[in-house]
């Protein structure tokens, strides 16, 4: 088989407890411009048990066709029994770009799978492309850039020689696109033949965490802290703004390291990646990490003691100044305006 | 037991600086440390051994300047350290890692394979799965915590984003470790004297049985087709003003962009 003969974007659908994850439909958006450049399908795999139902959903946000595989087994996500019915898909399937949710289960999986099929993935993609160049012979190229060096340096990557070409996406990259109620698309079922006797990892036991009670890669706003805000009493500040503009409390890494906040509120390299419609940066220097977690954001406020500090580079507003006088008085100033 | 770890040695990313003028990365004077995670999967290793007692044995592959992470390891308790070094490997991506990595376990003998989660230079999390497909291992990511159990088999915990799962492994299987959940146990003095009287081993791609083709640039998928420094976007305004004033620019922004 040729490589031409490769043919469709493929979508690793996540879902939990069987709710489709918010990075399915990222990553069925950004789909939709790859398969429209190369004048290809969008397909997605939606594997799990009772989830056939929200195939449909799934069309509405850009697949063109969803394979489904809906059985006991794949009930829980396990490594081996996702990655055989993949691997499987794939093999009859045979497409061109497959994408995956950089989560702890793409990012689980997908290298499996890499493996197994011997080709290319790159991880915690930032940019997928499509371009038609010199550079590629006038061919259409898939391109992939990602961050390396903790964020210092981006790299663009190819996968020239092997199919399909495979990328994770970290959830917040990707921009969803607006649901189409009714589109239609085809849904077509997929009956795994599993090898059970490589199942030697058994499911025990789900702690679930209330931490999952807040995602700030959800919120529209966020008041962000780092350093500068010294402990647990300067977050009280910050969280009062944050009411008051009806926003999350996000930190750096710094103060999730010494334990003031905790993991799930990081930004940056190591935490989330957010792009809310308002970052205030409050005491962040602005690492190179912290910075390509929340460089996307629509509009960023930085307000910080040290006008050097490297924050105020990628600050739509930044205010050189004492974040403990002026959160305060801004939460004041805030409470009259939203009562005017 | 026989448990490998797999350790690399990386620059430290939070001590790199992108050059203002010329806007390159500024290697020089960077330190080279024991990769976080690895050195949490040798700590787990570690445990293992002071509870049920087992041989650790650590491997990495890289230059011969990787012999420090190697002396690093002995010093915290390692029994063995195999240095993977050859030309032969350079140029490879994440999956001829994995190849050559896996051709040096099975030279070995083992029960357990630990890794780190990922390495902060590359940030993949892709070598470790890839080596367990190669050996056909069952693999369990983001670990938080192990322990064996009176049956044999293992008890891992998995840290996903929004709950723990506590999984049973069955068998020999490849574990990568979370650096957060293993504070590393400090080198003793005595280890680290003795560390230096040690052997190092020092593989060279002979030592292992491999297929050319799937080794350094010509086994990797994919090609590096460019690298460049982060675009910084234009910068915005920055004012030094009073509190109050300050107050007063922040609320005319958000009325302007209409987020109050």
């Amino acid at each position: 088989m040729e490589l031409k003969d490769y043919k469709n974007v493929f979508v690793f659908a996540e879902q939990r407890e069987g709710n489709i994850q918010s990075v399915a439909f990222e990553l069925l958006g950004k789909a939709r411009d790859l398969a429209d450049a190369l004048g290809e399908k969008v397909v997605a795999m939606l594997l799990g048990y009772n989830v056939k139902d929200q195939a449909q959903k799934l069309i509405e946000f850009g697949a063109d066709e969803v394979i489904v595989a809906d059985c006991p087994e794949l009930k829980d996500y396990l490594s081996e029994q996702y990655s055989q019915v993949v691997d499987q898909i794939v093999k009859e399937r045979c497409p061109n770009i497959v994408l995956y949710g950089a989560t702890t289960i793409g990012r689980d999986m997908a290298p499996r799978i890499a493996s197994r099929l011997k080709t290319g993935l790159t991880a915690d993609c930032t940019k997928l492309e499509v371009v038609s160049d010199e550079k590629s012979n006038g061919e259409p190229q898939f391109r992939m850039t990602r961050p390396a060096f903790g964020g210092n340096l981006m790299a663009t990557i190819i996968c020239p020689n092997t199919r399909p070409q495979m990328s994770t996406v970290r959830p917040g990259v990707m921009q969803k696109r607006q649901r189409q109620e009714g589109r239609q698309g085809v849904v077509t079922a997929f009956a795994p033949k599993f090898d059970t006797s490589k199942f030697k990892v058994k499911l025990v036991q789900t702690i679930k965490e209330d931490k999952a009670m807040v995602d700030i890669a959800d919120a529209k706003i966020l008041v962000s802290g780092g350093r500068g805000v010294h402990n647990k009493e300067g977050f009280d500040k910050l969280q009062a703004l944050a009411d008051v503009l009806d926003g999350q409390v996000s930190s750096s890494r710094a103060m999730v390291d010494n334990g003031v906040m905790p993991h799930e509120r990081q930004v940056g390299q190591t935490g989330k990646t957010v792009r809310p419609n308002l970052y205030m940066a409050c005491g962040i220097s602005g690492a190179i990490q912290h910075l390509a977690g929340m460089e996307e954001s629509d509009f960023i406020i930085a307000i910080n003691k040290d006008k050097f500090a490297p924050i105020f580079s990628v600050a739509d507003l930044g205010i050189v100044g004492d974040l403990h006088k002026i959160v305060p008085m801004l939460t004041e100033r805030l409470k009259k305006e939203m009562e005017k | 037991m026989n448990i490998i770890v797999c350790i690399k040695q990386v620059p430290d990313t939070t001590e790199i600086k992108i050059d203002p003028v010329k806007g390159t990365l500024i290697r020089e004077g960077v330190p080279s440390i024991m990769n976080p995670d690895d050195k949490g999967g040798l700590e787990l290793a570690l445990r293992l051994k002071d509870q049920f007692g087992a041989k650790v044995t650590v491997i990495s592959m890289g230059p011969p300047q990787a012999d420090v992470i190697m002396r690093e390891a002995f010093a915290m308790g390692a029994d063995r350290a195999i240095l993977l070094s050859d030309r032969k490997f350079a140029g490879s991506d994440t999956l001829a890692t994995s190849y050559a990595i896996a051709g040096l376990c099975r030279s070995l003998d083992y029960d357990l394979i630990i890794a780190g989660r990922q390495a902060i230079d590359g940030d993949t999390a892709q070598v470790g799965p890839e080596m367990a497909e190669h050996l056909g291992l069952p693999q369990v990511t983001y670990v938080c915590d192990a322990k064996l159990l009176p049956n044999g088999n293992l008890q891992v915990h998995k840290e996903n984003e929004d709950s723990v799962q506590v999984l049973e492994v069955e068998g020999k299987c490849l574990l990568t470790v979370l650096a957060s959940a293993f504070e590393p146990r400090y080198m003793t003095v005595s280890g680290i004297v003795e560390a230096y009287n040690r052997e190092v081993e020092v593989w060279g791609a002979d030592k292992i049985d491999y297929d050319e083709t799937k080794l350094g640039l010509s086994g990797s998928p994919t090609k590096v087709f460019q690298s460049f420094p982060k675009a910084m976007k234009a910068p915005g305004e920055v004012h030094e003003v009073s509190e109050e004033e300050a107050v007063e620019l922040i609320v005319n922004k958000l009325k302007e962009k209409h987020i109050i």
